[in-house]
């Protein structure tokens, strides 16, 4: 393929501030870095830490955590482009990235915005202009009302002409947010007021559009890109149907099931699209499309988005590259008859959240954090490394796991094998859920659509399995090899190095050793039994099953992995041990084992299951429930909290005396605090061993 | 299983490479076989009557223990040890046949060493489960063992303690004598002034003497509900001044810890407690300081369990010692020391664990010249601060006009001077026979060594039953002859057998650990573990001095 450079344009690009934070920002300082380009961060006091700051040439402190007074804030970030001398600004996506004012304001400091001219963002960004821009340029859309009258009496007659069900939608909305569905004329009403509070919070607009709603449809976009001299190009379609939240988790390129023609038919409305608006940079154009294959005009995002990976690999391009030459004045450096399409790629989103919990967003530690290793056909784009904190301030997305294959089975069998190995303890992840997901026979047939989780809601959460006998085994294994290293780094460093006291074999005088584990799974204890064999072995006992157990710890690529044998069968699972918790992860899923915390513990630790009562996430204490000297039943509210904008109710773990209240109303609580000291009551013959 | 460990001090240019000891034995031939059969019987033995023992006291009295939540004394031990830290048990056959129908089983008290955060300590726990954990004479006795072991090598006491005190009926042989009851809490005191560290956890009664165990602490843990301690129960009380009192009340974890100040520290449970005696031990700021060299542990060339083969049980037949210690010592590598001198005795350099020995092994009968290379030896490993490891399979000096007229007395009189007198750590294994003063010159239990075992196949007696009954036999001979009366064959015969028998029975290793003349019967295949863990604990202990008596010439 030829790739043209074309020198001379409106500015040189030798340093670039990214008004943004997470992968975004590293993903683009990757390209900057590449591409010779200096790159400028900024951070907010949340960030000081963070993985974009380490990797930038500079950073710049922008503000406390709360985005409004950090990456939201134009002021801040475009004084940081002055002193720092930045020739241009990648907004990234998300906060600054469609803000005409921003643009504007870029264009008269002499700063180079990296996306298209504030007109365009503009009409984009107001849904109503942009139909109307796009129907007089002949792409297909949606019926629906976008006037502005926009009293409640008028909205329903429209919702009524349009014919239920309807869809309610921010003007100025995306991501999900200030959007709802109207069933009927009856819910309508709730609906649009619910909407327009989201949307008030949200974007500090509330003009809403109505349109028709098409039942289980797909969400297909192109991603097109144009530059300054007039061409655009468009480098295929991303299938996003699946979502969760009106949000968008697994993305692949191209659509399934697609044909050559619907390809052409929909790259070249997405051009035409961007050619009404002049539109230079990248961007996508979003369509809805039916079981048909019809598809309608949505809307159009002026910016880089999150899926943009899926189009890069199928295609041999780096749109950041594109988007830094566009943006310096150079032509685009292929046009359309050199964009080939080549295989198929997979990018699933990573959050912080807990799928079994509606798809809860989540924040905390990533107390132990390996991935698959990266390659030509593997990428792992994140902002995060273990021992960051995934922050509840901002968006509570991990990482993306983007992968290539040579067609959409292999591609999708790359993902499988690659989320496998994507382990994080410390918080909950959608890591099984995706890959339930993925593994579906309706999604590996490509039947995608919007409602496709509610649809296989079943299959998608299969009740949990106990762990195997084997794999109690392989836990108990894991805290055996841990007490040993404990036990010979101790001996090693002691003044008796070849000690036979440390030598960890349990040997006994004329008797048989057996040391009885007691392992907690979910809320059920399971006893070991456990017999350290003369030839280094171990038989262990779980009630009447009796298990052979060989094994050593080994570290690959800073993670450590069990390579153990369980009754002559081998495997080797991915072993973390963290706090009381063993956490095994293996090609058939992950499975936890705890350790019971001891009674005189119990007070104490804050992660242990039946430990104390602690924040679940973290938080904002709203109410405080109780005083010290208060007695407790099981289940009773103790706090309320607000996390990630969801009420939680902390309830008392065991009865008792409260002993001290630790937070008071409005405080700020960590993930896994104790917020309450409770002095159990004493009972009588409880079972203690361990 | 032994590991290797890169150490500094290995020294092992080419030129310092040495011939291992041993060989390989012909495990085809009929002698090594039966020998192998038959100390395997001896070990199986062994290994099921300790199996018995470690259960402790009946199923009921198991389930009653158990059932009041509390912790059966071995599973204390086991929670209270670092994981998968080995136990050095001392004396399980205490008490072993030894009260007629009465089975107390381990005396009723288990002893030994562990490590507790990262410390080898002596472990003492009553087994409440065998008679209330009441002290038998024995029980005293294996008591005081401990003790001594703690104050030779310096290692900190932790008594769990779960006692009814003394067992009344034999408070004659309890009470009141020098090594009787009260010795204990003079050994306390005598211990605590020495720097080793006394610490009492009270899980389960301590009446009258018994409250003294935690109170003479230096640091005590009392489990609530559970322990208890006073001078007086509640019978006596309510005999004495009519006050009515509950156990608890008296002497419970809260009024110890809130009133009295008896106990330090208050735990929940069992876990709580033995957490609360780790963490005591982590406090006493102890660090030992090792006066050898320390070289990397290898294992032996040869597996442990050929020892069967090539010893056996028949005590008759004879052995290279060199054979067992290449089956003991680090690489099979064995110094010999003067080995074309005197040589029914083997003396020799090694390692075990890594730890400096030297070992001192029969191969017969002791001669002048045998005594006087054992006694250069000793002055050798003496003057080099090196522990010395007994192997004793002896019959005895030799006899016979020659022998005294060449002055074999004073040459025995030298070793045993020597063995006397020697401070570096000794310890002994009786692997075969330990007669007269053959068992005197190889360091038997009257030289105080550190340790001393016995080996399931080994006897031990002032002479073998044979030869005893054959000198009575001929003395009433003699004295009948004197009288003019006949003595028959068959007079004779039945004359012997019993004193065959006694002798027999009176020279197990079993009689003898039941009374506490040795720490314990160990597996020939363990050997080496137990020297290991043995010297491992003697070397806690600052090294002495030696001086000797004089050496008649």
């Amino acid at each position: 393929r030829g790739v043209r450079f074309v020198s001379g344009g409106v500015g040189k690009i030798e340093k670039v501030l990214i008004a943004n934070r997470g992968e975004i920002a590293c993903r683009v300082m990757r390209t900057a870095k590449k591409m010779g380009v200096r790159s400028v961060a900024v951070y907010s006091e949340a960030d000081r830490h963070s993985m974009h700051v380490a990797m930038a040439d500079e950073a710049y402190h922008i503000g406390p955590p709360p985005s409004q007074q950090s990456y939201l804030s134009m002021e801040k970030v475009l004084e940081v482009a002055k002193k720092s001398g930045s020739h241009a600004v990648h907004p990234g996506y998300g906060f600054l990235s469609e803000n005409t004012e921003f643009a504007e304001a870029c264009k008269q400091e002499g700063i180079i915005f990296i996306g298209p001219p504030s007109s365009a963002i503009r009409d984009m960004g107001i849904k109503s202009t942009s139909k109307h821009i796009m129907s007089a340029a002949g792409v297909p859309i949606i019926g629906g009302y976008h006037g502005e009258d926009q009293s409640n009496e008028r909205l329903q007659e429209e919702a009524a002409r349009i014919g239920y069900p309807v869809m309610i939608k921010a003007v100025r909305g995306g991501g999900g947010k200030g959007m709802r569905i109207a069933r009927s004329d009856s819910d309508f009403l709730e609906q649009l007021e619910s909407a327009r509070r989201e949307a008030r919070k949200s974007f500090n607009d509330d003009v809403m559009l109505v349109e028709k709603f098409v039942e289980d449809p797909r969400h297909v976009e192109v991603q097109v890109f144009g530059d300054m001299h007039g061409n655009a190009v468009y480098l295929f379609e991303r299938d996003c149907s699946v979502q969760r939240r009106h949000q968008k988790i697994i993305e692949e390129a191209p659509g399934p099931g697609i044909s050559p023609e619907v390809r052409r038919k929909l790259g070249e409305a997405a051009v035409r699209a961007a050619k009404a608006v002049n539109y230079v940079g990248a961007g996508t154009v979003e369509f809805i499309m039916d079981a048909q294959h019809n598809f309608y005009f949505m809307e159009m995002n002026t910016r880089l988005q999150v899926e943009h990976p899926v189009s890069e690999m199928i295609t041999g391009t780096d749109l950041v590259e594109w988007q830094l030459r566009v943006a310096a004045g150079e032509r685009l450096p292929l046009l359309q008859d050199d964009i080939i399409l080549s295989g198929h790629s997979f990018e699933a989103r990573i959050y912080a959240e807990d799928p079994n919990n509606d798809f809860l967003p989540g924040a905390g530690p990533l107390l132990h954090l390996s991935t698959p290793a990266s390659d030509e056909h593997t990428r792992i784009e994140t902002g995060v490394r273990e021992g960051d904190e995934v922050s509840a301030h901002y968006d509570p997305m991990i990482a993306k796991l983007v992968v290539w294959g040579e067609d959409r089975s292999a591609a999708l069998k790359k993902l499988r094998y690659c989320l496998r190995q994507y382990n994080i303890v410390g918080l909950n992840t959608n890591i099984d859920f995706l890959l339930s997901l993925s593994g579906h026979p309706e999604f590996e047939a490509g039947n995608v659509t919007t409602s496709f989780i509610p649809q296989h809601y079943a299959d998608l959460f299969p009740t949990p399995r106990a762990p195997s006998g084997a794999t109690i085994c392989q836990a108990a294994l894991g805290l055996l090899l841990k007490e040993r290293k404990h036990t010979q780094e101790f001996t090693e460093t002691s003044t008796k190095p070849s000690s036979p006291f440390g030598s960890s074999s349990g040997w006994r005088s004329n008797v048989h050793f057996n040391r009885n584990m007691t392992l907690q799974l979910g809320d059920k204890k399971v006893h070991v039994v456990i017999t350290h064999n003369k030839d280094g072995s171990y038989t262990m006992k779980i009630g009447e099953e009796v298990y052979h157990v060989t094994g050593e710890e080994e570290m690959e690529g800073g993670a450590s992995f069990l390579h153990c044998s369980v009754n002559r069968v081998k495997s080797r699972p991915k072993l973390v041990i963290l706090d009381n918790t063993v956490h095994l992860f293996s090609t058939e899923g992950s499975s936890q084992v705890s350790v019971p915390v001891l009674k005189h513990l119990a007070g104490v630790s804050g992660s242990g299951a039946q430990g104390g009562a602690v924040a679940p996430m973290t938080g904002t204490i709203e109410k405080v429930l109780v005083k010290a000297g208060d007695k407790v039943n099981v289940g009773d509210p103790l706090m309320v909290m607000i996390a990630m904008k969801m009420e939680h109710t902390i309830r008392a773990p065991k009865s008792g005396v409260i002993k001290r209240v630790f937070f008071s109303e409005g405080s700020q609580a960590n993930r896994h605090a104790a917020l309450v000291e409770l002095e159990e009551e004493v009972e009588e013959g409880e079972d203690s061993s361990q | 299983r032994c590991r290797s460990l890169p150490l500094v001090c290995s020294r092992t240019y080419h030129a310092d490479k040495v011939a291992p000891i041993g060989s390989q034995p012909d495990k085809l031939s009929s002698e090594y076989q039966e020998n192998y059969d038959r100390m395997k019987v001896l070990v199986d033995e062994l290994r099921s009557r300790a199996e018995k023992i470690s259960l402790g006291g009946g199923e009921k009295a198991r389930k009653l223990h158990t059932s009041r939540g509390k912790l059966l004394p071995r599973e204390r031990i086991d929670k209270l040890l670092d994981p998968w830290s080995p136990f050095l048990e001392f004396s399980q056959f205490a008490a072993y046949e030894l009260y007629g129908t009465e089975e107390v089983p381990a005396g009723g008290i288990i002893t030994g060493i562990g490590r507790v955060s990262g410390v080898e300590c002596v472990i003492v726990a009553n087994d409440a489960t065998v008679k209330g954990g009441t002290y038998y004479p024995i029980t005293v006795k294996k008591h005081l063992r401990a003790q001594e072991i703690a104050q030779q090598n310096h290692l900190p006491c932790i008594y769990l303690v779960d006692s009814g005190g003394a067992n009344l009926p034999r408070q004659a042989d309890v009470f009141p004598d020098r090594d009787h009851f009260g010795r204990i809490f003079f050994n306390q005191a005598r211990l605590s002034s020495e720097g080793i560290a006394q610490i009492a956890v009270v899980m389960g009664s301590c009446t009258a003497g018994g409250a003294y165990v935690p109170a003479m602490a230096d640091e005590s843990i009392i489990v609530r509900k559970q322990g208890t301690i006073f001078l007086g129960g509640p019978p006596l009380v309510k005999a004495a001044t009519g006050e009515e009192v509950s156990a608890e009340d008296l002497g419970g974890a809260d009024l110890h810890c809130k009133k009295s100040g008896v106990t330090d520290h208050y735990a929940l449970d069992d876990d709580h407690a033995l957490h609360l005696a780790r963490k005591a031990v982590r406090n006493l700021n102890y660090k030992p300081k090792i006066g050898v060299n320390i070289e990397p542990s290898e294992d032996p060339l040869y597996p442990a369990d050929e020892l069967y083969g090539i010893v056996g049980d028949n005590l008759k037949r004879n052995f290279d010692v060199r054979e067992v210690i290449a089956r003991i010592v680090d690489g099979s590598k064995f110094d010999e020391f003067k080995a074309f001198y005197g040589d029914t005795l083997v003396t020799g350099f090694s390692r075990i664990y890594g730890y400096p020995v030297g070992i001192i092994g029969n191969n017969g009968v002791l001669f002048s010249e045998s005594a006087k290379k054992g006694t250069h030896f000793i002055e050798l490993c003496c003057q080099r601060n090196i522990p010395l490891i007994f192997l004793q399979n002896i019959t005895g000096f030799m006899v016979g006009r020659e022998y005294e007229a060449g002055g074999i007395a004073k040459d025995g009189a030298k070793m045993v001077t020597a063995v006397a007198c020697a401070n570096v750590p000794k310890i002994t294994v009786i692997i075969g026979g330990s007669y007269g003063a053959g068992n005197y010159g190889m360091c038997g239990r009257a030289y105080s060594p550190r340790f001393l075992y016995m080996w399931p196949n080994s006897r031990i007696s002032v002479m073998g039953g044979e030869q005893a009954a054959t000198v009575l036999a001929t003395i009433t001979k003699d004295q009948r002859a004197r009288e003019g009366k006949e003595f028959t064959a068959e007079q004779e015969a039945a004359m012997k057998e019993p004193i065959v028998r006694r002798f027999e029975q009176e020279g197990s290793p079993y009689y003898s650990s039941a009374r506490l003349w040795d720490d314990g019967i160990i597996d020939p295949a363990d050997t080496r573990m137990v020297l290991g863990l043995s010297l491992d604990a003697a070397l806690n202990a600052p090294s002495q001095k030696t001086r000797f008596g004089v050496f008649r010439m």
